[in-house]
């Protein structure tokens, strides 16, 4: 092993675990797997499960398409991926039943929406299939830290200001339990969701105007001659 | 040929051959089918063994069995499940309660009844032909009896337990296990604040008449009207009304009517 290969290598590895988090955030850059991020960050606990569970999901969806990529002929190529996907989201969907039951409970819909999260296809479709398992693996890893980076965020915003809690237990004492926080009820709800999503990307592409994408057509600057 | 010679022939083949397409398919079916299945059998007992404990916790709480953090076996001991066929309140002694799956039995033709739309008020269509109740007795004299109510709020069927005293007319407790109302507005049936007013009102009145309301105009507090009324879930008037209606049914006569009327009686217990 040359000291440049392993360079090459560890710069390849910071690129696929690293970049994914801020730069090229699957959910704030790639606008992928938004209809998630919305439903499932009412609450940490929720989060943080939908966050392990996507991670592990892409991963080995992407290690193993990726150990058959040479194998898969291209008329079902989209099929055999998404059967290794729902396989695996069904693996998932029954150790959560088996161990973490009451959370699982409240995720289960989502979790096999996992099946169908664009992030998971994505990954498979623009990385795994181009690239060595062990390399997709960790893409996978990063692309769901990225993922879960961004959940966690807006599951503690609108968990405390929507709930006063962070995993349940209460931060800010709620009005309604006698205390002094009059909580906010539109965080509970997903719309809110897009809000802050939306103020993110507006705060990441501030800060890396790179991500900002070309207009697709100019407003003019002059009024429109009119008729009359 | 040897195993392996042949697969590398296989392997070997042109991708978009057909051959190599249905053998690819057909080994890929093959090997999730072998995955998915193994862990489902395997991790099946766990899974029933948190449904029984989150079914029997529930009835804990809502029936405030025990004190909580008390194990769920030592709190449990001293209930008794049967199950009572609803339409006589008989009990049937040749179905095992631990066994029986009212959800499941609900939308199983042979085992379910089909409600007619003025029987049907807590908007469920159909309803099992048994129910399991759970009696809690201290040396012989009936204490509580809780029993599995549903009907639909706004957005889903709540499915949850109401927990009476042993005269059958004093609430202990009424609680959800699954509800999917809205955050924040009909998902506030599972808010303590509002559990916390079910307990101590009465289901009847002096006439006998089910008189059980959740209303948004509760009388005052020293109106004997107000023992029988629960206050509203605001913004949620459609939930506070499934909950009410759900309450009118299972405890009516297409519900556990006739089974309280034995149980009254002496009969049942």
């Amino acid at each position: 092993m040359s000291a440049s290969i392993t360079a090459g290598w560890n710069s390849e590895v910071r690129k696929v675990l690293i970049d994914p988090l801020i730069t090229t955030n699957p959910i704030t850059f790639q606008i992928l797997g938004i209809c998630s991020a919305l439903a499932v960050t009412g609450s940490l606990k929720s989060a943080l499960l939908m966050s392990l569970a996507l991670t592990t999901v892409t991963a080995f969806s992407n290690m193993f398409i990726s150990m058959v990529r040479t194998q898969i002929p291209n008329s079902i190529r989209i099929i055999v991926q998404m059967t290794i996907i729902a396989s695996l989201v069904i693996i998932v969907d029954q150790v959560l039943t088996a161990y973490a039951f009451d959370t699982a409970k409240k995720l289960s819909v989502f979790i096999g929406l996992i099946i169908t999260n664009c992030i998971v296809m994505g990954r498979a479709e623009a990385y795994a299939m181009q690239n060595p398992p062990v390399m997709s693996f960790l893409d996978g890893v990063g692309q769901g830290l990225g993922y879960s980076l961004i959940l966690i965020s807006l599951a503690i915003v609108r968990e405390l200001f929507g709930a006063g809690t962070l995993m349940g237990v209460p931060i800010l004492e709620v009005v309604s339990k006698g205390g002094w926080y009059v909580p906010n009820g539109l965080l509970l709800l997903p719309p809110s969701a897009f809000f802050l999503i939306g103020l993110m990307i507006w705060a990441i592409r501030t800060k890396y105007p790179a991500q900002q994408e070309k207009a697709d057509f100019r407003i003019h600057d002059k009024q429109a001659l009119g008729h009359r | 040929m040897s195993i392996k010679a042949k697969i590398d022939e296989f392997l070997a083949l042109p991708n978009d051959s057909t051959k190599k397409t249905v053998g690819v398919a057909l080994a890929l079916c093959l090997v999730c089918a072998v995955a998915v299945s193994t862990t489902a059998v395997a991790l099946k007992p766990i899974q029933d063994v948190n449904k029984t404990l989150n079914r029997k916790q529930n009835i804990i709480d809502i029936g405030q069995l025990a004190p909580p953090g008390t194990p769920i076996d030592e709190a449990f001991k001293n209930v008794e499940a049967k199950v009572v066929d609803l339409q006589t309140g008989e009990y049937v002694n040749d179905i095992d309660p631990e066994k029986f799956d009212a959800r499941a039995a609900a939308i199983d033709p042979k085992q379910n009844v089909v409600l007619t739309r003025e029987q049907d008020i807590a908007s469920i269509k159909r309803r099992a032909k048994y129910a399991t109740v759970y009696l809690v007795k201290e040396n012989d004299q009936l204490k509580k009896v809780i029993l599995p109510v549903s009907g639909y709020g706004l957005w889903s069927t709540l499915y949850g337990f109401l927990a009476l005293e042993g005269d059958l007319n004093t609430v202990v407790g009424l609680g959800f296990y699954e509800q999917a109302e809205t955050a924040g507005l009909g998902g506030e049936v599972d808010n303590p604040m509002w559990k916390a007013k079910w307990p101590g009102k009465t289901l009847y009145d002096e006439q006998g008449n089910l008189v059980i309301q959740v209303t948004k105009t509760v009388a005052p507090a020293d109106d004997p009207r107000s023992k029988h009324q629960v206050d509203a879930l605001s913004g949620a008037t459609l939930t506070s009304n499934g909950v009410n209606n759900l309450l009118h049914f299972w405890l009516g006569k297409d519900g556990f009517g006739p089974y309280l009327q034995k149980l009254r009686n002496g009969g049942g217990a």
